[in-house]
């Protein structure tokens, strides 16, 4: 270290940093990259399971090897630039999609003061950031120069913003009950054990959200998006290989942030249900573990909605309902039971 | 910190400016409308970059969810579906440059009149104080919005919710050959709307049984 900041002189605490951040940032993508690739293997072993059949069995015990040698073939596969594709956009899109499905992790906490940026205004970067994601949707479904790639990213960029709006009143909620906007505050308001969790005095907001969530990240029942059976896998019919593997990872990135959001806002974090055993990372891997076996069990159950149907459901059910709760809310504020929304 | 001579906020600050100022001249420049509205996401992106020099995270975080968020994604949308033939666009330009240039020079001089250097220039303006840690731009926008410029605020809000129900309103058309269903009433359908259950008699094979009656005697 001595001999280090000798060398860049002046320089050194800019560098310091600067490492620290990357070393930082390292520690939460690595692992989370893992988390997406067993997500996979989770999700054809859940569903396979489901459906009474075994699901992958032949890499490594238990097809634990499976995400890797998925991984491989993806790898070393061609990447296909269809003739009339505009290639800048056509390969612009994919970073698009997964760049602010880890840009948005900066802000999360994974424990007591264990955050990379703790942020004030946490909550409204995250909302910023997922909403971006939507570029990497329609700009690959645009320079695909294809029918079916640009159907697909039509339908999804008009459900991503519909659906955000819920989500975004939804989150109101919760900022109505924590005064802050920093997500650490946040899960700090809910101690004091199950009872205190937001998820009982917002449950309407939680059902919301958490379906709202389902929606954002195009996955089944409300995967109209890439809707195989109809146009083949919309917006990302024409790719192949990595570009392919890249909306996949960010696909599978966004349901785990939206988990570990719901999990952080209405489920306390990484506060434990009952007072006397202690508070610990441990517990925000489980509820995030739970919110996504949801996602599994979701896609194992319901069949696909019709494309009124998400329209219907996300501005004449969810958003009325987000609005009259916060003005619900809101009243009881002013009432002797505001200690209940506290 | 510096380098070659300059803070390291300084380098930001004009890297950020000379991106934001490339967008902009591109969206106005290029050819094609789908790379002029990218190039103007780039363009609001990197002003938020901007603002939040001027620790005003909130305004720059909320720049980047409404317009690039929201109103980028509709802009993106329609000009993506729409056949947009630029020779027919550009096909009036020289008829219709003498009247276009007095015109916007004269805007443009207007406007450099009114926020150029003389009324906002370093010694007009000075640069805001560096706020402590602790200080939460949020809260601070939330007070004075509710409170000193409550009435502006709520006149504002009631201006944009007129203008939502009037674009509604102008815009809502019933078509009278729409085959649009109600849930409501699919939710209350019956089975027994639908179906009819008609009891019918079981068809009992009769020769067979009357041949093994026979064969018995």
């Amino acid at each position: 270290m001595e001999w280090l900041a000798n060398l860049f002189g002046s320089y050194w605490p800019g560098v310091e940093l600067t490492g620290w951040t990357l070393i930082k940032i390292v520690a939460i993508v690595a692992p989370l990259m893992g988390a997406v690739a067993y997500l996979t293997l989770a999700e054809r072993k859940v569903i396979g399971y489901m459906q009474v059949r075994i699901g992958p069995n032949r890499v490594g015990y238990f097809g634990l090897l499976q995400p890797l040698a998925d991984g491989i073939k993806l790898l070393f596969k061609e990447v296909v630039l269809p003739t009339a594709a505009n290639k800048g956009l056509f390969l612009l899109g994919p970073v698009l999609a997964i760049a602010p499905a880890f840009a948005a992790w900066a802000v999360v906490p994974f424990d007591m003061n264990m955050v990379l940026a703790d942020v004030d205004a946490g909550l409204l970067y995250i909302l910023a950031m997922t909403s971006v994601a939507v570029y990497g949707v329609i700009i690959a479904g645009w320079a695909s120069n294809s029918k079916y790639a640009f159907l697909g990213a039509m339908r999804s960029a008009a459900q991503i913003v519909s659906y955000e709006i819920a989500m975004g009143f939804a989150l109101v909620g919760v900022l109505m009950c924590a005064n802050s906007l920093n997500l650490g505050k946040i899960v700090m308001g809910q101690s004091g054990g199950l009872l205190h969790w937001y998820f009982l005095p917002l449950f309407p907001l939680f059902v919301v959200y958490f379906i709202s969530a389902v929606a954002e990240t195009n996955r089944a029942p409300f995967d109209v998006a890439e809707g195989e059976s109809e146009i083949v896998a919309g917006f990302h019919v024409e790719y192949s290989g990595m570009a392919f593997a890249v909306f996949f990872l960010a696909e599978y990135a966004n349901m785990i942030l939206v988990s570990m959001l719901a999990a952080l806002m209405f489920l306390g974090g990484w506060l434990s249900p009952v007072t006397f055993i202690p508070d610990s990372f441990l517990w925000l891997l489980a509820k995030v573990g739970f919110l996504l076996f949801l996602f599994l069990w979701f896609r194992a159950t319901f069949p696909r909605y019709r494309y009124d149907q998400i329209m219907r459901l996300g501005w004449k059910v969810f958003i009325p309902i987000t609005i009259v709760w916060i003005v619900f809310i809101g009243g009881m504020m002013q009432t002797p039971w505001a200690y209940l929304f506290h | 910190m510096t380098f070659f001579g300059l803070h390291f906020q300084d380098i930001v600050f004009y890297t950020l400016a000379a991106i934001l100022l490339f967008a902009g001249l591109r969206v106005i420049t290029t050819r094609n409308p789908v790379y002029a509205a990218l190039y103007l996401v780039l363009a609001f992106f990197t002003a938020a970059g901007i603002w939040l020099l001027l620790e005003a995270e909130f305004l720059a975080i909320v720049l980047v969810l409404v317009y690039v968020g929201a109103v980028m994604v509709l802009f993106l949308f329609v000009v993506m579906m729409l056949d947009i033939n630029l020779d027919r666009l550009r096909e009036g330009f020289w008829s219709a440059l003498p009247v276009a240039l007095p015109v916007g020079g004269l805007m443009s001089v207007e406007m450099m009149m009114i926020v150029g250097v003389r009324n906002f220039g370093v010694d007009k303006v000075a640069a805001p104080a560096a706020h402590p840690a602790g200080y939460s731009n949020t809260a601070e926008l939330g007070r004075v919005l509710y409170t000193d410029y409550l009435l502006p605020f709520e006149l504002a809000s009631v201006v944009l919710l007129v203008a939502i129900v009037a674009a509604i309103a102008l815009t809502l058309r019933d078509r009278k050959d729409s085959k649009s269903m109600d849930p409501a009433k699919q939710v209350l359908a019956k089975k027994a709307d639908r179906i009819r259950i008609v009891k019918m008699q079981p068809e009992v094979e009769k020769t067979t049984t009357s041949d093994s009656a026979e064969e018995a005697k």
